[in-house]
């Protein structure tokens, strides 16, 4: 009666179905906390975690040098940049556009530098479905390896303003 | 049941149960629920223009007021409503279920008051276009400062409520009003308490400095800093909401079938769980977050070892066990689930709940587990897999388990008869079925990609063009209609409610009607005056089909959960 108070001593240890089941959810809850830190050293995809500092004027002078050094082209005035395989690349996001285009290899590794001129974005690769959160103040480092080629689609996937369901960018993966 | 403390015109004996009712703390029950189901409309209306605006073949409302809708329905629905309705649960487990008075009716009204106040400036402020920042109100966006005051005084006044609480949990324990432990579903509605406080002390943290901010006296908050304390209220509070919920889930067993807790040190433990364990949950929002270490987001994602997931997964036991324990003991024995086929499905509490332990169990948990993974999240953060899942837990778990308790709460504290009662009976089946669409609509266009809070799912008019495979879009037509068979659910219920409360047959002096046949009505009654006297008989009674329900369940996690592995192997090599 969960509305009554239990009478005497009620302490007494689980028996039977429920003390099965007990013993198979925790079972199941070990498995699941072991999975995580097993992938982190095994498997191929983890969250990012590399991060630094940036004041965003900072980091919207990085973009420029970079676009500046590594520019190849250009789609709807805004600049295509491929960076160094194995190098550094920058991605700014910023109300409402993903800047620049980036033109990557494939199988080659990279470091992508993300963040922010303004406001919180998300960045959405599609149709990968990779996602990140991107915080203005934090220069967020994403070492990423396309293993498909193709267009991919950048998307902003956190509410940044009224322009928010307008704000693209492009990956080309050759 | 005489009292020490109490005169008899402080109460008044309820007819059904038996248990004494004090007019103060009914009062205060009454006036939260009522305010609680009127935000709840505020909400619901905003949430169908939403579903009608997602669903891509309609884009009912235009951009800015989508982005406004969102914000208020995430205010009214994920913190008005639920709040006042927590709100009264607690005058009510504290007072009645432990046989004494409120400890203060003045600072009651004083949370009232702060409560409704708070409600009311945030709504207005929402609708006046002053505050487009949806519930999170992620700084660098910024609203009028009334928008974060309104939330301010309404937090206080919740804390104020859940002081309250506590003082008479202890004036109770000090005036010896009941002996030994308190029922479980006050110890449940207590933790709710507990994990509120933290909850609130969280978001004072994140939400007073940036009202300060917002009206221009000092520095902004680190942007990631205030993500990670928002999370300590917005998690946690769905943390309340789960406590809550399961309290209800105990409180609907026992009066829909008789049910007794199996075994109260589990039922308490799995409770302490959740208190232990339930504060590292808002790393979940922060798993792709910048600033944050992969030793910080594995430990904290799987709540130290999962212990709070295996506290919800023993009352997913429990609760299903006890009915059957009861329904057995009634008799109803036939084979494994011939009790199943048995149970007061006609009682719209009881489906209610039934719906609610399913729909939060199967879908809810199942999901929110899996996306909560470090790695998983990849695929998930911000997507429309997220609000696929929080609808699973929090309207489809919370909310409809809520509904069912007010099904309860009319005829007994409110002392009116429901009309149209075939109607009531099919309310949780419609809200909880258009939910489960909505539901699943979300989830799998959010498998591909498809972004929450997000107007347009085209991005129509970007500088360089996108879009999305025309299944998503099905996917969110789906969702689109979920949401119209929900909001018909919601609305039938607002109607049942407020006729019955409002035009309703008294029922005062007399006992509950039943949703049940007379005999089985009987044997409820039976099982329930028996209470604590049989302690331990039917501890022995087997749960075979409680057993069979726990197993496919565990086997659909794992399936699920190992299928999100699978697809991420196929992801681009992220680290």
């Amino acid at each position: 009666m969960s509305i009554f108070h239990p009478t005497g001593n009620w302490f007494r240890s689980p028996t039977g179905a429920e003390r099965m089941w007990i013993g198979m959810a925790l079972f199941w809850c070990l498995v699941m906390s072991i999975t995580m830190p097993w992938w982190h050293f095994q498997g191929k995809q983890n969250a990012p975690s590399e991060t630094y500092k940036v004041e965003p004027a900072d980091f919207i002078q990085r973009v420029s040098q970079f676009v500046e050094a590594h520019q190849v082209g250009e789609v709807n005035n805004v600049p295509i940049v491929e960076p160094p395989p194995g190098g550094d690349a920058y991605l700014l996001g910023q109300m409402w556009r993903w800047y620049p285009v980036l033109k990557l290899k494939k199988d080659q590794t990279y470091r992508i530098h993300v963040s922010s001129a303004d406001l919180q974005h998300g960045l959405s690769i599609l149709p990968q479905n990779i996602n990140i959160h991107v915080i203005p103040g934090y220069d967020y480092v994403m070492t990423i390896t396309p293993t498909t080629t193709g267009e991919f689609s950048l998307i902003c996937n956190e509410f940044c303003g009224i322009g928010h369901h307008m704000m693209t960018g492009r990956i080309i993966v050759e | 049941m005489n009292t020490q403390t109490a005169a008899t015109t402080d109460y008044r004996v309820c007819n059904t149960t038996g248990l004494s009712v004090f007019y103060k703390a009914e009062f205060f029950t009454k006036a939260n629920a009522v305010l609680a189901v009127i935000f709840l409309l505020i909400g619901a209306v905003a949430a169908i223009l939403l579903a009608l605006t997602r669903w891509s073949n309609v884009m009912l409302l235009d951009d800015i007021w989508y982005y406004r809708m969102l914000t208020l329905h995430g205010v009214n629905m994920l913190v008005f409503w639920i709040i006042f309705l927590e709100m009264g649960i607690l005058y009510f487990a504290s007072t009645t279920l432990l046989n004494t008075k409120l400890f203060s009716k003045k600072l009651a009204h004083i949370s009232l008051g702060l409560m409704a106040v708070g409600a009311v400036v945030t709504n207005y402020i929402i609708l006046a276009g002053q505050a487009d920042v949806l519930l999170t109100s992620y700084p660098p966006l910024e609203a009028h400062p009334l928008f974060y005051l309104g939330i301010i005084l309404f937090a206080v006044g919740a804390l104020i409520v859940c002081y309250n609480f506590f003082a008479t949990l202890y004036i109770a324990k000090k005036n010896k009003t009941y002996e030994g432990s308190m029922p479980l579903v006050t110890f449940g509605a207590a933790t709710a308490a507990i994990i509120a406080v933290v909850a609130l002390i969280h978001g004072a943290i994140a939400l007073v400095p940036t009202f300060l901010w917002s009206m221009g006296w000092t520095e902004m908050m680190d942007p990631g800093i205030y993500r990670l304390f928002w999370w300590g209220l917005g998690h946690h509070s769905q943390q309340v909401n789960v406590a809550a919920m399961v309290a209800v889930w105990y409180f609907i067993a026992t009066m829909s079938t008789g049910a007794k807790p199996l075994n109260e040190a589990v039922c308490r433990g799995a409770f302490i769980l959740y208190i232990l364990f339930i504060n590292l949950a808002a790393a979940h929002h922060l798993l792709v977050d910048p600033g944050l270490s992969s030793e910080w987001k594995i430990w904290n994602t799987s709540y130290a070892m999962y212990l709070a997931v295996l506290a919800s997964m023993i009352h997913g036991y429990t609760v299903p066990a006890s009915m059957e324990v009861a329904m057995r003991r009634k008799g109803f024995n036939k084979g494994i689930f011939g009790w199943f086929a048995k149970l007061p499905w006609k009682d719209p509490g009881f489906s209610a709940v039934a719906l609610s332990a399913i729909i939060f169990g199967f879908i809810g948990g199942i999901t929110g587990v899996t996306l909560g993974t470090e790695q998983i999240n990849i695929m998930a953060h911000n997507t429309l897999r997220i609000p696929g899942h929080f609808h699973a837990t929090v309207v489809g778990g919370t909310t409809l388990a809520f509904m069912g308790l007010c099904y309860y709460l009319v005829p007994l504290i409110f002392q009116k008869d429901f009309y149209l009662k075939g109607l009531a009976r099919i309310q949780p089946w419609l809200f909880g079925g258009g939910i489960v669409i909505m539901s699943l609509g979300m989830s799998f266009a959010g498998t591909y990609g498809v972004p929450r809070r997000t107007y347009d799912s085209d991005f129509s008019g970007a500088t360089l063009e996108t879009g999305f495979d025309p299944v998503a879009h099905i996917m969110l037509g789906v969702l689109g209609i979920g949401g119209v068979i929900a909001f018909l659910g919601l609305l039938l219920f607002i109607v049942l409610v407020v006729a019955a409360v409002f035009f309703g047959p008294s029922l005062k002096g007399k006992k509950m009607p039943t949703w049940q046949s007379p005999q089985e009505q009987k044997m409820t009654d039976d099982l329930i005056s028996k209470g604590y006297e049989e302690e331990g008989k039917d501890y022995h009674v087997k749960t075979p089909g409680t057993v069979v329900l726990v197993i496919v369940f565990l086997l659909s996690f794992a399936i699920y959960y190992f299928a999100n592995w699978a697809a991420l192997a196929d992801l681009w090599h992220i680290r």
